[in-house]
């Protein structure tokens, strides 16, 4: 009784989400119209509480529930990030939402769902936790990328992104049932101990299909086929939350499961986690080249980033997962700011979203167009702002594991990158301006400004605490050796 | 000639195999689609179920049925944004489901 009060009091971010996500449902459907716009508020509150709760409760790690979940410095990365992810998502939604005159509570409601899967992912320590946590947040987010029931694109996009999710779940699976079957455990840390001798070349296997299935849901190269039609159908504050949060989940779940009960077979899953990391760093920035719509563009680029995240990844070493958790800190913040610019883009008649439409914008706005800059040079990597650190630890990490190669692969690929996104920056300063976009909201400018100010005047204070807090979330996994 | 562990091992590749094919090498419809995705998670299952009575071990028939509550959820969802899709494309023909593409 004493151990499971333990055990719920550990879980109290998530409790608390449960709680408030059933509450809202009822809410919502006694409310009707008139609830939605609050309890989409409430949500995005809620969302803030969790992962101050997260922040202030973890201490020192535990294994919950027999060792099915597991909470430590990585898993509060993982979750802090997921959930302000999602709560800006959400705010942003918001806004959109009721000008779109679409504003649903279950909007929110889903975001509290799939938010509440990434909270398992992060905290997954065995296979079966892991498997609940994906469908937990895949099914929420099926939904969300077809929530504008009447737009074709939309509920397209929610069918694509249904279809093949499906299949990379069908990959997982597979794969978790020969790794069960070759270590006779589902717990991470009774895999870890068989896998620690010499593996079969069952488990070997179940391992690339694992791997398979968890690079669908991160979209990288050769899985990424579905992400530029999602992401170009979704909504647009559905495609932000897409592009954030399942992204820092995903990404915390493949650490943990590479670095966890599969760290002594490095070199056989180093080579599946190298070719994934190249193909997607090449196909992202080429593919990024010839799009004219900008949310397809953010689909190429985010595939791109998520190569560069891989590179650390193949890495294997303590180093290397500081590295990529530094990364995708700063992956998200300018993702972030990029979105609330595109959020931006909305004339009299509507949201336009072809990059033909930013042309001349640093007349028409010149602190957007100053804002979007500043983000588009940090995700090309340019020195003095944040995202070329971000760049620099991972190449690090990459020469450290004596994989200076695919360091190098990688700064090839970001010249071609900077290409993608300096076209961006010539049409926003030197092209004929078109119609003027009505003035952006309050939460559009103020997330737009502070994720441009936090890159580069606010790096000064955000690189040091964004990369202590990296290195502390790595070590907890590196605590055995 | 006495079934074994590994016979089911086959069952199973084979109905997986037979499941992702159906997803990419069928133009015609939809549903055709759903019922691969379930032929996939039956398989696992198999495999699941099979492994747990050679290892002795209850936690893999315990995931089988996780699974099998997954993939009525999963099926749900899935008929769902299908019917919104049917709604606004009035037809659930694979190869025109290409509104977007690039």
């Amino acid at each position: 009784m004493a151990d499971l009060i333990v055990n719920l009091t550990a879980l109290a971010p998530e409790i608390i989400l449960v709680a408030a996500a059933l509450t809202f449902l009822l809410v919502g459907a006694f409310g009707g119209r008139k609830a939605s716009g609050p309890v989409v508020l409430a949500c995005v509150v809620v969302l803030f509480i969790a992962a101050g709760v997260v922040l202030t409760f973890s201490s020192e790690a535990k294994s919950l529930f027999d060792g099915a979940l597991v909470i430590d410095t990585l898993s509060s990365f993982g979750k802090v990030s997921a959930l302000i992810a999602a709560a800006f998502s959400l705010l942003l939604a918001h806004h959109y939402l009721k000008i779109e005159g679409r504003l649903t509570s279950e909007f929110g409601i889903l975001v509290l769902f799939a938010a509440l899967g990434m909270m398992i992912m992060v905290s997954a320590n065995d296979l079966l936790s892991m498997y609940i946590g994906i469908e937990m947040q895949s099914l929420a987010l099926y939904v969300l990328a077809a929530s504008n029931r009447d737009s074709l694109r939309s509920s397209e996009s929610g069918l694509k992104y249904f279809v093949l999710g499906a299949l990379s779940s069908g990959l997982l699976l597979y794969g978790a049932s020969l790794i069960y079957g070759f270590t006779g455990s589902l717990r991470f840390d009774a895999i870890a101990e068989v896998a620690a001798q010499s593996p079969s070349v069952g488990l070997v296997v179940g391992v690339v299909f694992l791997l398979c299935g968890l690079a669908f849901k991160i979209s990288a190269a050769p899985f990424h086929m579905w992400t530029p039609d999602v992401y170009e159908g979704a909504p647009t504050p559905v495609t932000t939350f897409f592009s954030l949060a399942p992204k820092i989940a995903a990404i915390v779940l493949i650490a943990r499961v590479l670095f966890g009960p599969f760290s002594q077979m490095v070199v056989d899953w180093q080579q599946v986690v190298i070719a994934i990391s190249v193909l997607s760093m090449c196909i992202g920035y080429l593919g990024a080249i010839m799009q004219t719509n900008i949310k397809r563009l953010m689909a190429y680029s985010s595939i791109a980033n998520m190569g560069y995240a891989l590179i650390a990844m193949a890495t294997g070493t303590e180093v290397g997962l500081s590295g990529l958790l530094f990364y995708m800190g700063l992956y998200l913040i300018s993702t972030l700011g990029i979105f609330a610019c595109i959020l931006a883009m909305r004339r009299a008649e509507g949201m336009v979203e072809q990059i033909d439409d930013l042309a001349g914008l640093s007349r028409s706005k010149p602190a957007l167009a100053l804002a979007l800059t500043a983000l588009l040079f940090s995700v090309a990597g340019i020195p003095p702002l944040a995202g070329f650190f971000g760049k620099y630890f991972v190449f690090l990490a990459a020469v450290d594991a004596n994989l200076t190669w695919l360091a190098v692969l990688g700064a090839v690929a970001s010249v071609v990158g900077a290409f993608v996104y300096l076209r961006l920056i010539k049409i926003i300063w030197f092209d004929q301006p078109g119609a003027e976009f009505v003035p952006m909201s309050k939460v559009q400018a103020g997330l737009a400004g502070g994720s441009a100010l936090l890159l580069l005047p606010g790096a000064i204070w955000l690189l040091p605490a964004l990369s202590s807090w990296a290195q502390i979330a790595a070590s907890s996994l590196f605590i055995n050796g | 000639m006495e079934i074994g562990l590994s016979h089911y091992l086959a069952l199973s590749a084979i109905l997986f195999t037979i499941g992702v094919f159906g997803i990419f090498v069928n133009r015609k419809n939809v549903i055709i689609i759903l019922m691969s995705v379930e032929l996939i998670l039956l398989s696992v299952n198999v495999n699941f179920v099979a492994f747990s009575s050679y290892l002795n071990d209850l936690s893999g028939q315990v995931f089988a049925l996780f699974v099998l509550t997954v993939a009525a959820a999963e099926a749900g969802v899935g008929l769902a944004i299908l019917v919104t899709y049917f709604r606004n494309r009035g037809d659930i023909s694979v190869d025109r489901i290409n509104l977007m593409k690039g």
